[in-house]
């Protein structure tokens, strides 16, 4: 049987998380089927049919579809859902949002946050923040899985783009159109409130510079940003940072916020708590600035400096520069 | 209006768990256990609608065993008026609680249920939305402002890039994200309160719900150990490593 992808987008563009959980899907065996539920997203048929692996793209098209609303997404892929062995998405907000309710649609189990396919039915996943590595065999027919982005690399896009305009992606992988449902009515759009940014995103930037609550205000914490842009750096924060006004919500690294794994994390300011921890111990190298020596964020350290961040920052950026 | 407050009773967030040598389970004897913070969050979130004179009545469910009888007091000490102990022993994955919960939401017929985005146990961030899908009713999960009026839920959602805010129509499903409140100390008073209100036990096999678990836990293991612990001296020596990271 077919495994399904949930596309995530914007109707203009694939959300690169999306390729991780293609390359998921890759190892479970199987064609790859990606859905991209969306209002005159096109465009993004033709993206995610040049993603490697995928063998066809289903498209379903209607204006209750242009924001990604769970109730509405759900019942298009529960209506589908019988056809599949898997049905994936990657563990963005909105592929936690839509899953689990899809899964109780189809009344079977879910398994979040896979770290390591083993086979077709048999999972491995973080729990406890991390402290525990557990794997689990699901035993339903219909396997839903959320995919840890950082865990999977993302599916190279192979083919060139279509010659003839024609309504195919690349490598002749077909786009079958799917009939929209009725919406639920039982949700409505309001708003979209976007931080918008011009820094790399986190879960997908190579450096990452945070603060925590150690930088003392968000004027301080805006100080990061020069230190960001030199490296081309995407820019995080600490849950307390998060707290206390410092940063947006969507800065937030950790068990709750967003889980990265750059290749490499400079925390300044942030003591390190378990639940930070969660979010980016899987930086292949750890930078930490910060005065308290017993701080546990150097315990996970490769490079710790005990030192105000005041006295470390304008000097290393005059160094980087050079 | 009345609220019903599905909450759990986890490790709590300060403790970090091993793996049992055997690889069998997770080990938590004798560990510190506690209300999950999102649940406490969704409880002061319910109770506060009852102090604005929104909600008439809060009640909170847990599913467990005769200890967890310990977060449901919490809750009641927060300000719920009313508790339920689905009392089951066995393991609770997270369709089946949805599907307990569903159970409870028939019998109580709440305008609203407030619960955690996750657990921090398992983490699996499923039982609001499955709940919601089982029930038909709309969901506003990683809620970080709940504002209730002329039969709607209206729910700003913590989301990747930002924020989202929908409306949901009642009865709904809302899911707590951390920024939603702050959840307010209970005050002893109000401790003293808790003991004396009701409490009601129900046994998991009175509901006639299907529970068989889904998952097979095949192995629990810690995770890779990561060597840190290295310092440097000074800021230039941080420069060089830092460069010596990028290229």
């Amino acid at each position: 049987m077919p495994i399904l992808v949930i596309a995530e987008h914007d109707n203009k563009t694939l959300h690169p998380a999306s390729l991780h959980a293609i390359t998921a899907a890759g190892e479970l065996g199987g064609e790859i089927h990606v859905l991209v539920a969306g209002n005159g997203a096109s465009a993004v048929c033709e993206q995610a049919a040049k993603a490697s692996g995928v063998a066809k793209i289903l498209h379903s098209d209607a204006p209750h579809y242009a924001y990604p609303l769970a109730e509405n997404i759900a019942l298009l892929i529960a209506s589908i859902g019988k056809n599949y062995s898997h049905i994936l998405a990657t563990a963005t907000t909105t592929g936690k949002d839509i899953l689990p309710r899809v899964a109780a649609m189809l009344d079977v189990s879910q398994v979040s946050d896979v770290t390591k396919i083993i086979s077709a039915d048999t999972f491995v996943h973080p729990i406890y923040a991390g402290n525990i590595i557990e794997t689990t065999q699901n035993t339903d027919e219909i396997k839903i899985l959320t995919i840890r982005q950082t865990a999977f690399s993302a599916a190279s896009s192979l083919f060139p783009p279509p010659v003839n305009g024609g309504r195919s992606g690349g490598g002749g992988v077909a786009i079958e159109n799917i009939e929209p449902l009725a919406a639920s009515g039982l949700s409505e759009f309001v708003e979209l409130q976007e931080n918008k940014t011009e820094r790399p995103e986190l879960t997908n930037a190579r450096i990452i510079v945070s603060g925590g609550r150690g930088m003392g205000s968000p004027e301080n914490y805006k100080q990061l940003e020069k230190l960001a842009d030199l490296l081309h750096a995407g820019l995080g924060a600490s849950r307390a940072a998060v707290d206390a006004g410092y940063a947006p919500n969507d800065h937030q690294v950790g068990q709750t916020g967003k889980i990265v794994a750059p290749e490499l994390y400079i925390a300044v300011g942030i003591s390190g708590a378990i639940q930070h921890q969660a979010g980016m111990k899987d930086s292949k190298v750890i930078v930490a600035i910060n005065k308290d020596e017993n701080a546990p964020i150097f315990d996970i350290a490769d490079y710790g400096l005990v030192a105000q961040w005041q006295d470390v920052l304008p000097e290393l950026e005059t160094l980087l520069a050079k | 209006m009345k609220i019903l407050v599905p909450i759990k009773r986890v490790v709590d967030y300060n403790v970090r768990v091993r793996a049992k040598a055997d690889g069998s389970g997770v080990e938590i004897a004798g560990v510190k256990m506690s209300i999950n913070p999102f649940d406490e969050i969704a409880v002061e979130e319910a109770v506060r609608l009852k102090e604005k004179g929104i909600a008439s009545e809060v009640v909170v469910v847990t599913i467990g065993q005769d200890v967890a009888q310990d977060v449901l007091r919490t809750a009641l000490a927060i300000g719920a008026d009313r508790a339920i102990l689905v009392s089951m022993d066995s393991e609770i994955q997270p369709l089946s609680a949805a599907k307990i919960i569903k159970k409870i939401v028939e019998q109580e017929k709440p305008d609203l249920v407030i619960t955690g985005k996750q657990t921090i146990d398992d983490e699996s961030n499923q039982v609001g939305q499955m709940l919601a899908a089982m029930l038909g009713w709309g969901q506003g999960t990683f809620a970080s402002k709940l504002v209730v009026e002329n039969n709607s839920a209206i729910v700003t959602r913590e989301i990747d890039g930002g924020h989202v805010m929908v409306k949901l129509p009642l009865p709904a499903v809302v899911t707590t994200d951390l920024r939603l409140n702050e959840p307010r100390y209970a005050s002893l008073p109000n401790i003293m309160k808790a003991r004396s209100k009701p409490l009601t036990k129900i046994n998991i096999s009175d509901l006639g719900v299907d529970i068989t678990p889904r998952l097979k836990h095949l192995k629990y293991e810690d995770p890779k150990k990561r060597t840190g612990g290295g310092k440097v001296a000074n800021v230039a020596e941080l420069a060089e490593k830092i460069k010596g990271v990028i290229g």
